[in-house]
């Protein structure tokens, strides 16, 4: 079969989920229906490498569309969790209304603009639509969780997208499509090997303050695991050599952990255990795409810096 | 087929622009007569509460709703009653020797599903108000029919009454176990109202002020 190096690396990724889905059949077996979140997160993954394959195949322009609905659905999670001003209905209107605009800007590959237009214009103008409500009670609460709404759903993840428009280059056929990849599957994969190595040998707890659940053993065996994967697949969809492989491999994983406890900070000081349940077993879609808000935009400025 | 189309387009949109939370499914009613029962805090409501049932059964299923307001005009009429597929209710001034409550008690004895906001008004969104009393004559005369309860939280953020802008917020619905006509009034309404209050207190909300 002739396919081309991006498609193998996603026959390769169904083949992992395959594999993951048998052992997950086998113990859940064994355990008597006590793993039900288990199973169920796994059925999840199934749909969401499904979504993404097809996006990923059908064209670049409905991978973009793709991510501006990731965004619009967990801004829309962030929004129902957070405590909002009835006065500043219209504010968030507007907030809404910056995806379409900033997923515009990377179809049009406008980098200038996709890089100041949250964080220079909706910052300066949020304030300003907010302060027409005359209300000032709650103002500067109110317009520091909506930017900070912002910049985690919206303009990290486009980062993710606009990774999309870089082109291929003369060592690697793969382009913006195979750094994407790259960052995906190493910022999911990251998730399940620091939860999985948890699991198994976690003992001393890293963060205990924010996320009781995480564990030193966790982060390590997830950094190492990521690490190894990242030189493996590199040559595959990238166009890094070693070197830059190699900090790839280490700036994903332990951006995506910070990204992890980040939302999870959050989540604790709201006093909500998941961010929402639109994805089965996994709770919200915040919950899923916590460590891609970092990893997005970091991942971002160190290929266009060595690479573009 | 109008209403169809119209309930098929709504629920896209609210599984979209919205999405739902909806905990305990089952418990709505599969068939008639049953009559549903719900806070108000937006046109929202009855739409999510209709996209909630199967399409296969929407003829059968009637938004309990004041005819003062949905019935004003005739296009306004026309619309209510074919596409929403309203069943209307004289809030106030009723004709004398006419029970208002004549157009519910038809239809349950057809067998439909009633959806009915005992609020009586959308009011102050996110805000319950006391339930009147209408639904328990309702109880009264049909006890065969089981009231469910249902509350929802979000609809009036997302559509307060007196706004025209749709700010998309997940919503969550939260279906109690039916209750049953107990015998009284009193009794029956003091049961609904404790069931209501149960239900809002299943989770608790993010302000909104």
């Amino acid at each position: 079969m002739n396919l081309l190096p991006i498609q193998w690396a996603l026959v390769g990724i169904w083949a992992i989920l395959a594999v993951a889905s048998v052992i997950v059949f086998v113990i859940a077996r064994r355990s008597d229906g006590k793993m039900t979140e288990l199973v169920q997160r796994t059925q999840s993954w199934w749909v969401m490498v499904a979504i993404f394959t097809v996006a990923f195949l059908v064209s670049n322009t409905i991978s973009i569309i793709v991510f501006g609905l990731i965004s619009f659905l967990a801004l829309k999670e962030y929004f129902s969790m957070i405590p909002t001003r009835r006065a500043d209905r219209r504010v968030l209107f507007w907030a809404y209304l910056s995806i379409p605009v900033q997923y515009f800007w990377v179809y049009d590959s406008y980098y200038g603009m996709f890089a100041v237009f949250i964080p220079v214009y909706m910052f300066l103008f949020l304030p300003f639509a907010s302060l027409m409500t005359q209300k000032t009670e709650g103002f500067l609460k109110a317009v520091g969780t909506l930017n900070w709404g912002l910049m985690l759903c919206v303009f990290s993840i486009s980062h993710a997208a606009f990774l999309l428009i870089l082109p291929a280059t003369p060592n690697s056929s793969a382009g913006g499509a195979g750094l994407l990849l790259f960052l995906i599957f190493l910022t999911q994969f990251n998730d399940v090997a620091q939860y999985t190595w948890g699991k198994l040998l976690g003992r001393h707890k890293i963060i205990p303050g924010v996320s009781p659940n995480k564990t030193w053993e966790g982060f390590v065996g997830g950094v190492a695991t990521t690490f190894v994967l990242a030189l493996v697949t590199a040559p595959l969809v990238t166009p890094f050599e070693m070197i830059h492989a190699a900090a790839a491999g280490i700036l994903i994983p332990v951006a995506g952990f910070v990204g992890d406890v980040t939302v999870s900070a959050l989540k604790r000081d709201l006093g909500v255990k998941d961010t929402g349940s639109l994805i089965p077993g996994h709770g919200g879609i915040l919950d899923r795409i916590d460590s891609l808000t970092y990893t997005a935009p970091l991942f971002f400025h160190f290929t266009r810096y060595f690479y573009y | 087929m109008l209403q169809k189309a119209f309930y098929i387009f709504v629920k896209i949109s609210v599984l979209f622009l919205l999405g739902l939370n909806v905990r305990r499914k089952e418990l709505l009613p599969s068939k008639g007569p049953a009559i549903i029962v719900a806070n108000h805090n937006s046109h929202l409501d009855t739409m999510v509460l209709m996209a909630l049932m199967p399409f296969s059964r929407l003829k059968d299923i009637k938004p309990v709703a004041a005819a003062d307001y949905f019935f004003s005009s005739p296009l306004k009429a026309w619309l209510s009653e074919h596409v929403l597929g309203i069943l209307p209710l004289e809030r106030k001034g009723a004709e004398a020797g006419r029970d208002p409550l004549e157009g519910c008690y038809n239809a349950l004895d057809e067998g439909k599903v009633l959806i009915l906001f005992p609020e009586g008004s959308r009011g102050e969104p996110e805000k319950m108000t006391r339930l009147k009393k209408g639904v328990s004559y309702l109880a009264a005369r049909c006890p065969q029919a089981p009231v469910v309860p249902v509350f929802t939280h979000g609809l009036g953020k997302a559509l307060p009454k007196g706004s025209f802008l749709l700010v998309p917020f997940f919503c969550d619905i939260f279906v109690g176990e039916p209750v049953t006509w107990q015998e009284d009034r009193i009794q029956f309404m003091k049961l609904l109202q404790e069931r209501f209050e149960a239900l809002s207190s299943e989770k608790s909300f993010a302000p909104w002020e």
